[in-house]
């Protein structure tokens, strides 16, 4: 069947199967940061946005997101980098298999939760699997991110209250 | 002039470092974090023909019969191989320097299955469905035969696991095919017998490590093509390229020139692709068909036909006076090799060599071993390589040691541990060069708060925390074995080309190389340029294993880039018209001191690309004949639930002595990704076959890798000795971080609730029955 769907704000067209899921679509269409790691739904490297929602996107029918709006990767490049630079400023993307499909929920955090602490970090992210790091060095670049974003703001708002 | 090269590196200073110890971020950083298609799945061309396997359902049978032709007929069924296809000229898949310690057991396909999971026959298609389609409708008769199962009767067993004539072993490992054995090996030092007799306790016990997956987020996967030339081109997420043009040229019985192996980004390896797993099948349908083909292992296929860690049962005797001092070791190691050999003779020895070690003073030790067939999937290379199971091993008979003594088994590690300077009969007989580990235990203990916490607090709701210690060495690559190769080139404008054959992982060798360039030719890491390996172009390296880049192509850099300053000085000496031994090189320009007159590196790339009969580059290799050992110290805290036995990890402190640390933030996250395998390993991972031999282990539901949840707070510092062979002082950090966390979490939980479990995964159900004992 032909799909039609919103990837990465462009109207796309994509011919899948009745068992086709998003992920391969998605790869398909040249969306290659989307990453399969288990076909389990345990790893969360195959994360990206349905209507601004993280989804497993090995675990959706291709077919069931005609007329809906997915973003990958791709989509969010530029804040995927900025938050990147601060993960790589830790050594914490090593192999970089999962940073794909862990940025997509870490951003998608970050517009859900207002200045998350450290117990609500490891649970929305608790199911985004790493085998290399151990984790803390993800969180570290969390927390670093956080804190340049608010003395941005901070600085910003003080900045403007004086003009 | 080899006497000049040999000397000490002009740059190897101690504390005069702009690049190397600072914590840069990785060169390929930018492209890893946006998501760039790096990776062998992204590479592929879309019309590779789709490669699958078809598994034995039976863990030993003949086969009898195939039937292909209805597979045959589905439409874009390119070709289906079996047996009767491939070369009958055996080979081992084991990424190992030739000749190849690990027995020539494997075919491509063999008639003979011996496992659930072994291959039994190859589909090549155009599409998944077609291939997926065809699997189902091939009739395989197999004759089914009983199999070795329990590798504690493997040894002589009556039914062979490789009985066949032309299995073959190149190395004196004390393998025979008509045993079951792998390999044999005793080693001592002094009379054990007569030291364990005299000694006033003797700790006797028997301790049991599961194979384990590395499981590497990126699953094995190879696609393969023919180029203009008619030559096998191989891309494959792989940690060692050049023994994988060997081991494809010996499956499939070609000359090695036809084979050239390129190695993109890799999502991880731990090991896991030490051993050449995915890379045989499409190489055989693209060498039948003349087509491009790739093998995308799904996660199943990575956890029951891969390459996981050896199981061992290892019976330690441990020998000690009155007043703690440990007076001799006797390690006997029993490793489960599975159905094939790869890597069973060599992870074994590190069992044994990087465990006992550890404790200095011993009189006496000795160290046997077995390695067995069976007929479960083959074990492999896993981070630690066999050092993993024997620390677990000899740490926890010390720390049961301290408890028959009444004594903190701190106090007990600071009396015996390893110093430096001190000889170590059980490590071939080298000495400990640079050796901090005292200092690593002293500041673990400072970290976690040992004298305060020590043996445990109850909670008050339940729950009791306890503290448990160990200590954990392993080598800095395989010593008069492991050869790195650099070459580096000077280009217009003066950057620099690093071409390297080691090959990163993830783990960031691409960069710590070039940051090791940057620092002795004294320019910025932005003037060097690295790029990935491929066997045509890049120079030998053994590959990513054995802890080896970071110390042997770390050399190997130092040496390539002491002979290219020279041939800078040369150069620019002849462009300004004077002797080299009046020039200087600051790494921006050639300076003759006696006029003050220069020449630029950027003006002598240039002038070197026109009119010149000698290329501006260097090229050197380096192998050591020691292995010096990192140290490390790691304390556990956990929390147990007295009523379930649930443990729950609260706080690690590890303290690694790797010497000088190239890249503070590489180097650290190494460690706590280490740990945290190792809390994996400790805790929660299995496999499981049932009585038949079926993996039950078989996905990520199954086989549980810890998360985020699962790991507690690991927190890490270095204690930095400096070791003089090593590249700036360093050594190895990759495998030793996996080492302290199932002894040491075993000893917090013998500390806090008395509970000794000395077969791993220690989990909920053990810690609960260990206390209705």
């Amino acid at each position: 069947m032909e799909i039609q769907f919103i990837l990465n704000q462009k109207q796309v067209t994509a011919e899948a199967g009745a068992d086709t899921i998003l992920l391969d679509v998605l790869r398909g269409l040249g969306c290659k940061s989307v990453k399969c790691g288990c076909e389990t739904t345990n790893c969360g490297l195959c994360t990206v946005w349905i209507d601004g929602k993280s989804r497993l996107s090995c675990s959706v029918l291709a077919a069931s997101i005609a007329g809906h709006e997915v973003t990958t990767l791709e989509g969010v490049e530029k804040e995927a980098a900025e938050f990147g630079a601060f993960l790589a400023g830790e050594g914490a993307e090593q192999c970089g298999f999962c940073s794909p499909g862990f940025i997509m929920n870490v951003l998608a955090m970050f517009r859900e939760l207002d200045n998350p602490g450290i117990d609500h970090i490891k649970e929305y992210l608790a199911g985004n699997l790493c085998r290399c790091t151990g984790y803390m060095g993800q969180l570290r670049a969390i927390q670093k991110y956080m804190q340049a974003k608010a003395e941005k703001r901070d600085g910003k708002s003080g900045r403007e209250a004086y003009v | 002039m080899a006497a000049e090269k040999n000397r000490p590196a002009r740059t190897v200073v101690r504390g005069k470092l702009r690049i190397v110890n600072q914590p840069v971020s990785k060169v390929d950083a930018h492209a890893l974090v946006t998501g760039k298609a790096v990776y062998t799945n992204d590479l592929a061309p879309a019309d590779c023909l789709v490669v699958k396997v078809l598994r034995s359902p039976y863990a030993h049978a003949l086969i009898k019969d195939i039937n292909t032709a209805r597979a045959e007929a589905v439409p874009g069924i390119e070709c289906i191989l079996t047996y009767k296809d491939c070369p009958d000229k055996r080979f081992t898949m084991a990424g190992q320097t030739y000749p190849e310690p690990s027995p020539y057991d494997r075919l491509i396909l063999d008639q003979r299955v011996r496992f659930v999971g072994d291959a039994a026959a190859i589909i090549a298609g155009t599409s998944e469905e077609a291939v997926k389609k065809a699997m189902k409708l091939i009739k395989i008769k197999y004759e089914v035969l009983e199999p070795v199962l329990d590798f504690r009767t493997a040894k002589d067993n009556p039914i062979l696991v490789h009985p066949e004539e032309n299995w073959k072993s190149l190395c004196p490992v004390g393998a025979d095919n008509r045993r079951n054995l792998c390999a044999h090996e005793v080693s001592e030092s002094g009379d054990i017998e007569d030291v364990l007799a005299s000694c006033d306790y003797v700790i006797d016990r028997v301790y049991h490590t599961k194979a384990n997956q590395q499981a590497m987020m990126e699953t094995f996967r190879t696609y393969t093509y023919l180029d203009t030339y008619g030559r096998l081109n191989v891309v494959s997420s792989t940690q060692v390229p050049f023994h994988i043009r060997r081991i494809l040229a010996n499956a499939l019985d070609i000359p090695k020139y036809k084979v050239r192996v390129v190695k993109p980004r890799i999502g991880g390896g731990f090991g896991a692709k030490q051993t050449s797993v995915s890379e045989v099948y499409p190489a055989i349908v693209t060498w039948k068909t003349g087509k491009p083909a790739k093998i995308i292992y799904t996660r199943e296929e990575s956890l029951i036909a891969s390459s996981p860690r050896h199981e061992m049962e290892m019976h330690v005797r441990l020998g000690a006076d009155k007043e703690g001092n440990i007076r001799g070791i006797d390690l006997y190691t029993l490793s489960n090799t599975g159905a094939f050999g790869e890597h069973g003779p060599t992870t074994v020895g590190l069992s044994g060599h990087k465990s006992i070690p550890l404790y200095g003073k011993a009189e006496a030790f000795r160290f046997t071993y077995d390695v067995v067939y069976t007929n479960v999937m083959s074990a492999g290379a896993y981070r630690g390589y066999g050092a993993t199971q024997g620390i677990f091993a000899v740490e926890s008979a010390v720390n049961e040691l301290a408890q028959v003594l009444g004594m903190d088994p701190t106090i007990l590690r600071e009396k015996n541990m390893v110093r430096e300077g001190q000889v170590m009969p059980a490590y071939y007989g080298e000495t400990a060069q640079s050796c901090a580990l005292d200092r690593c235990l002293e500041r673990a203990k400072e970290m976690i708060g040992w004298d305060e916490k020590y043996p445990c607090r109850d909670m008050g709701n339940g729950k009791v925390r306890g503290v448990g210690v160990a200590m954990a060495m392993q080598g800095s690559g395989i010593s008069g074995v492991d050869t790195g190769s650099v070459a580096i080139k000077v280009n217009d404008d003066g950057f620099y080309s690093l071409m390297i054959g080691a090959t990163d992982m993830g783990t960031g060798c691409d960069t710590i190389l070039s940051q090791m360039a940057a620092e002795c030719l004294d320019c910025e890491l932005e003037d060097i340029i690295v790029s990935g390996v491929d066997t045509d172009t890049s120079p030998y390296d053994c590959g990513s294993y054995a802890s080896s880049t970071t110390y042997v192509t770390g050399m190997a850099v130092v040496k390539t880039c002491e002979t290219l300053r020279e041939k800078i000085c040369e150069r620019g000496a002849e462009y300004l018209g004077c002797s080299p031994a009046d020039v200087e090189f600051d790494g921006k320009k050639v300076t003759n001191l006696k006029t003050g007159e220069s020449i630029s590196r950027k003006e002598i790339g240039n002038r070197v690309m026109c009119s010149s009969n000698e290329p501006l580059s260097a090229n050197e290799a380096f192998s050591s004949p020691t292995s010096p050992p990192p140290f490390m110290a790691g304390i556990a805290e956990v929390e147990i639930d007295k009523e379930t036995g649930v443990v729950e990890m609260i706080d690690y402190a590890a303290v690694v002595d790797c010497g000088t640390v190239v890249n503070p933030n590489l180097a650290r996250v190494q460690t706590e990704g280490g740990i945290a395998q190792g809390i994996g390993m400790a805790l929660y991972e299995d496999i499981v076959y049932n009585a038949k031999g079926k993996n039950y282990s078989n996905s990520f539901m199954q086989y549980k890798i810890p998360s985020r949840l699962d790991v507690g707070n690991i927190r890490v510092e270095f204690e930095s000795s400096y070791e003089p062979t090593g590249p700036f002082g360093a050594k190895s950090i990759g495998e030793i971080v996996i080492n302290t966390p199932s002894p040491a979490i075993s000893n917090a939980i013998q500390n806090a609730v008395g509970v000794i479990i000395r077969e791993l995964p220690m989990t909920a159900e053990k810690v609960y029955r260990g206390m209705q004992e």
